[in-house]
């Protein structure tokens, strides 16, 4: 049986699959970030672009487009399957845990299915028998390609 | 192609409307890629690219793949990346700094002016016989203010003609950096639709399409907490305030200018002034920033800089740009119905470091390949091009403002009102022009 790590990523990556967005969204803290760098390696998220560099702000501004009417790349919403797999603690300390973990994604929406991969880094806070996620980082291993528009959340 | 003579052409471009085949048929697509980006300046990037003898960057104008190079003479230079033996192209994609290009196919290499210097199993050829074979140079570039540009074709107006009045908005955006000394910096997005080339080029003047192609966005950002008072800005402000913008009222966007010139470049202007962005709002990093501006060139010099309101610019067939956030695209049609475009920021060298953070932020908010304003833009690109496919309506139309257009000075034209189309029309009349000229 998978840990309580495993069982929590597991739950975040359901979430999204069935497009409980708003619950999603309830997993991060109020200082949270969520960062899918533009570059490989890249280390600094304000002196270079990212595909996604969001505060809890920005991030939560991306869940509520997702439900405007008008939200042309939006609606319908893009079916996902994100498969989460070789989770690796990292680091404990302070009251958080830095997780590794990989990120197999297929999208279908109008006609076209893509696939993307990522290598993923959750910071986790522990909130009572469960955990909150401080900042999540993605990076797509086609992040420096030539990339159609990205209406997903990964 | 014998079939697309002179008359033929003329009829699928009209003042007020255009045949979808423009946009739709593969072997217009064909005659556009010998005919305009064969032909017209194409703009490649920027000097600071390519600072250093030897160093490169690959490209492509139309479909062509290019390297452009600093060469020791100083001069930049740019070759057609492609082996003079099998085809293949020498350089891989990308940049760096290099001495020789050496294919990897049999070991030809050429050096920074494209010519061949050495290659195994040169006894296979009757002596001296292969040497007269290299990359081919593109025959005319140029750089204007640090912007290099290139043209395939061997004669044509010179690169000052073809910008006319457009080259005030290169002006706008190199005067406003301390010492005019401007970089490519902060990583490069390319974000790919299935849709012609030309659609983008239409979108970035439009002043139309805002509040309802970007209706989502402009919704969630207004229900979004309101920036914060000089000084403590917080990092969301940059794209929570771009996005609310894109719903000015419609008042706004009549009262905007819009410009053509020949060509088929065309700005806007009169609306995006600072006041409207940063500085009106006592922005203390904007403030030292036009502190530095001042010290170098005077205080009036600085106000007249800062007083210039140009915005988005087309310079027509292949970039965008703006001079307040330093953002340029480069448009490569890729198909008839498939293009990418590279967007680039720039930084100030000798500007406060937050400005460029600034750059950063709003590059992501607009040009970001999961932009909340981008995605929405690339969508309807694609419904557009969809809509193409219909042999039932022949026709689209670009009639708004037409019969209002007002001649100006220098061969400009400025739209009756904000949301006028007449950007399109002077794109339309470009197009017919390249792809007539010897027809």
């Amino acid at each position: 049986m998978p840990g309580e790590i495993e069982k929590f990523l597991y739950h975040e990556a359901h979430l999204l699959d069935a497009q409980r967005l708003e619950e999603w969204l309830e997993l991060f803290t109020e200082d949270a970030t969520y960062w899918v760098p533009l570059e490989q390696g890249q280390s600094d998220p304000l002196e270079t672009s990212s595909i996604i560099h969001d505060d809890r702000t920005l991030l939560e501004l991306r869940v509520k487009q997702a439900r405007h009417p008008r939200a042309h790349a939006r609606r319908p919403m893009a079916r996902t399957v994100h498969q989460v797999g070789n989770v690796r603690l990292l680091e404990e300390s302070e009251g958080e845990l830095r997780v590794a973990s990989t990120l197999v994604l297929v999208e279908f929406r109008a006609e076209r299915q893509r696939v993307w991969g990522g290598l993923v880094e959750h910071r986790l806070r522990s909130a009572g028998a469960t955990y909150r996620i401080a900042h999540k980082r993605i990076d797509l291993v086609s992040s420096e390609g030539e990339l159609d528009g990205i209406a997903i959340l990964f | 192609m014998g079939a697309f003579d002179r008359e033929r052409l003329a009829m699928l471009v009209q003042p007020d409307r255009v045949h979808r085949s423009v946009y739709a048929d593969p072997a217009i697509f064909e005659l556009e890629m010998a005919r305009i980006f064969g032909r017209a300046w194409l703009v490649l990037g920027h000097a600071s690219q390519v600072r250093e003898a030897g160093d490169y960057f690959t490209t492509r104008m139309g479909r062509e793949p290019v390297i452009v190079v600093r060469h020791e003479d100083g001069s930049v230079r740019v070759l057609v990346n492609r082996c003079a033996h099998r085809g293949s192209t020498v350089c891989a994609e990308g940049r760096g700094n290099i001495e020789r290009f050496v294919c990897p196919y049999h070991g030809w290499s050429y050096d920074r002016g494209g010519q061949l210097r050495a290659m195994p199993f040169e006894s296979g050829y009757d002596a001296g016989k292969p040497r007269d074979l290299g990359l081919r140079p593109v025959p005319r570039v140029a750089v204007y203010r640090g912007f290099i540009f290139a043209s395939l074709a061997g004669s044509g107006p010179s690169l000052e003609d073809f910008l006319g009045p457009a080259r005030a908005s290169f002006d706008d955006l190199v005067d406003r950096a301390p010492e005019g000394e401007l970089e490519v910096a902060g990583g490069v997005f390319k974000h790919v639709y299935n849709g012609n080339w030309k659609l983008t080029l239409e979108n970035h003047l439009d002043g139309a399409h805002p509040a309802w192609v970007h209706a989502s966005s402009v919704a969630v950002a207004r229900g979004a907490p309101d920036p914060g008072p000089p000084g403590a800005e917080h990092y969301f402000d940059i794209a929570v305030r771009q996005m609310r913008q894109n719903g000015a009222p419609d008042a706004v966007w009549e009262a905007i200018g819009v410009w053509t010139t020949p060509f088929g470049h065309g700005y806007l202007g009169d609306y995006h002034n600072d006041d409207r962005l940063v500085a009106g709002l006592g922005n203390p990093v904007f403030a030292e920033y036009h502190r530095a501006l001042a010290a170098k060139l005077g205080e009036a010099e600085a106000k007249r800089i800062l007083g210039v309101t140009l915005w988005n610019t087309i310079i027509y067939p292949n970039c965008s740009f703006m001079s307040q956030f330093r953002q340029l695209r480069i448009v490569h049609p890729l198909a008839v119905d498939r293009s990418v475009v590279y967007t680039y920021s720039f930084r100030m060298k000798q500007a406060p470091p937050q400005m460029f953070r600034d750059t950063v932020a709003f590059a992501n908010v607009v040009n970001g390949t999961a932009s909340w304003v981008l995605t929405d833009d690339l969508e309807v690109y694609e419904r557009v091009q969809r809509g193409f496919s219909s042999g039932a309506v022949e026709w689209l139309n670009i009639g708004r403002g037409h019969g209002r257009d007002v001649d100006e000075a220098n061969g400009t034209r400025r739209g009756g009102s904000g949301t006028s189309e007449v950007y399109i029309r002077a794109q339309m009349r470009a197009w017919l022009d390249y792809m007539t000229a010897g027809a």
